[in-house]
């Protein structure tokens, strides 16, 4: 039977409960496990073979040689899509995706992020 | 055709009622569509073109933004031509994996176009709830892909992620939801008077036109033709699976809209079906870099219709070529049809009826001398130029605007 207005109950319940939307940024609990984020670099495990940088489709991770078995990462945070393909092309799972996605910065220079003491980052700048 | 005698409006490239820059010419008389055009090119992003300069791998990425709604689909239509180049056999479980996230894809699709349906006749508290419930499917994508939107879950030779026992539960449990969600819309598109009134008999593209104009996916389901790749050229897992192609007779928006609804629940009878069938074994088999010479053809029923990759490898890293059919390519045509005769108002909601996606199907910016009709192509620079002086006669001068602007900072 076509009547009109049949939403209107489902308004009229909706009224009486909790929002649909979450309260950021105090409950922070958005994201699932597993959710791609800003990586992480383990700087003593990585042999230098630069297959990341070769798989990256947007030309985000820079590795350099810094001495004998030393390298340094700078993954550019704001040409970075979070796609993870770096983290399957390497060899010695020296990269790690994390969670974390709040990445917005208000000086540029510091989307550029270093690794290379362990796994601290260390912005530029 | 455009007569002489008529009102001729333009809508677009910039128009409130459309969501992306494309370009309609109405003939109008009175307040009925003598004839409609339409414009595409303001959308070009040379993917094809690009493709050629990246790796297989590197490419997948891009591909997959093609569209961010049907990026599963293009990404898997791209990775089955590049294996079937390759000679790759993907694993079951992969298989079943795609499957699975096309089918989320698709339901996350079906509930975003209702809402934005309901928003285009003016019914917001439909668009509201519907993408409410859509946010289920969206949690989950995240939870199953590690991403939202543009999942990147395929690579060649299988996919990048699995799906546990925890996993799988929570989609079970969210497919209920959802399609209690749906059993309730499909009561209020055969009950609720708003959408009845504003939906049936507008946009009717008949059975015949749509075949003469090549519908694809609902546009064409709801003429009555039974199209769907799933079943006619099965891909990933859809041989296995049992589903029911919807389609119904009504020729117009609102047979459009009970296709939808209805494949929603086709869709959720599926994700049941792959999560109680699913195979074990591995879900990647390592691929080549190099990809041997050849070319294939990929057929995928996306969320909009059938899209179709074409991938020609010349055994290097890069292919040599990449062609992308998106489905708005092979439904825009109808659109001029569905118009005539009809009423000005009803063409937002008649071109929102085929899901519309003009940045996916622009492939080509062609640009003709009004007077000699003579096709050059410009280059960018000169593009750039003729924008500076244009907008100088005009008196706004940008380089003295730059200039201060520069000065401030
Ligand atoms: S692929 Fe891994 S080991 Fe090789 S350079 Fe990159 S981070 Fe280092
Ligand atoms: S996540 Fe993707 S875009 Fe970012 S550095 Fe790794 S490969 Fe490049």
């Amino acid at each position: 039977m076509s009547r009109p207005g049949k939403i209107a109950r489902l308004l009229i319940q909706s009224l009486f409960k909790k929002p649909a939307t979450g309260n950021y940024p105090v409950d922070r609990s958005g994201m699932p496990e597993g959710f791609r984020g800003k990586l992480k670099f383990n700087a003593g495990m990585c042999i230098g073979c630069k297959m990341c940088m070769r798989d990256c489709p947007s030309e985000a991770i820079e590795i350099r040689k810094l001495g004998e078995k030393q390298f340094e990462a700078q993954i550019n945070l704001a040409k970075c899509i979070y796609c993870g393909q770096c983290v399957d092309s390497c060899p010695k799972k020296v990269l790690e995706i994390t969670a974390e996605f709040e990445l917005a910065r208000l000086d540029p220079a510091q989307l550029k992020v270093i690794f290379n003491d362990g796994n601290k980052d260390s912005p530029k700048g | 055709m455009h007569e002489s005698g008529d009102v001729r409006i333009p809508i677009g490239p910039q128009h409130p009622a459309l969501k992306e820059p494309e370009s309609f010419l109405i003939s109008l008389r009175g307040e009925k569509i003598t004839a409609s055009s339409v414009r595409l090119g303001y959308n070009h992003r040379g993917i094809e073109k690009a493709c050629e300069e990246r790796t297989y791998t590197q490419g997948l990425y891009l591909i997959e933004r093609i569209c961010g709604i049907c990026s599963h689909s293009h990404s898997t239509c791209f990775v089955q031509a590049v294996e079937e180049i390759a000679g790759i056999q993907v694993s079951p479980r992969a298989k079943y994996m795609r499957t699975l996230i096309a089918e989320l894809e698709r339901i996350h699709s079906h509930l975003l176009w209702l809402g934005v349906a309901g928003h285009e006749i003016g019914f917001d508290t439909l668009l509201m709830y519907t993408w409410r419930d859509r946010e289920v499917v969206m949690d989950l994508l995240a939870t199953l892909t590690g991403n939202r939107v543009n999942y990147g879950i395929n690579t060649i030779g299988g996919v990048r992620r699995d799906i546990n026992s925890k996993q799988k539960e929570e989609v079970l449990k969210a497919i209920d939801i959802l399609e209690e969600r749906t059993k309730y819309y499909i009561d209020l598109a055969k009950n609720e008077t708003t959408l009845l009134k504003r939906l049936q008999g507008v946009g009717v593209l008949s059975y015949e036109d749509a075949k003469k104009l090549d519908a694809v996916g609902p546009t064409a389901r709801a003429s009555g033709i039974e199209r769907d790749v799933r079943k006619d050229d099965p891909y990933a897992a859809y041989a296995e699976l049992d589903f029911k192609v919807i389609s119904v007779n009504s020729c117009d928006v609102y047979g459009r809209t009970l296709v939808r609804l209805g494949e929603l629940m086709e869709s959720y009878s599926l994700v049941r079906q792959i999560i109680r069938k699913i195979p074990d074994g591995p879900i990647l088999i390592k691929s080549p870099r190099k990809i041997p010479a050849g070319q294939a053809v990929s057929r995928y029923e996306a969320p909009r219709g059938e899209d179709l990759h074409y991938v020609r490898a010349n055994g290097t890293e890069k292919p040599d070529r990449v062609k992308v059919r998106a489905p708005t390519l092979a439904n825009i045509q109808s659109v001029s049809k569905m118009l005539e005769d009809r009423y000005l108002a009803d063409m937002p909601i008649v071109i929102a009826a085929i899901d519309p996606c003009f940045s996916c199907t622009d492939r080509l910016v062609s640009i003709r001398d009004t007077k000699s009709k003579e096709k050059n192509t410009v280059a960018w620079e000169t593009i750039r130029l003729k924008g500076i002086a244009w907008y100088k006669d005009k008196g706004i001068d940008f380089i003295s605007l730059n200039k201060k602007l520069t000065k401030l900072f």
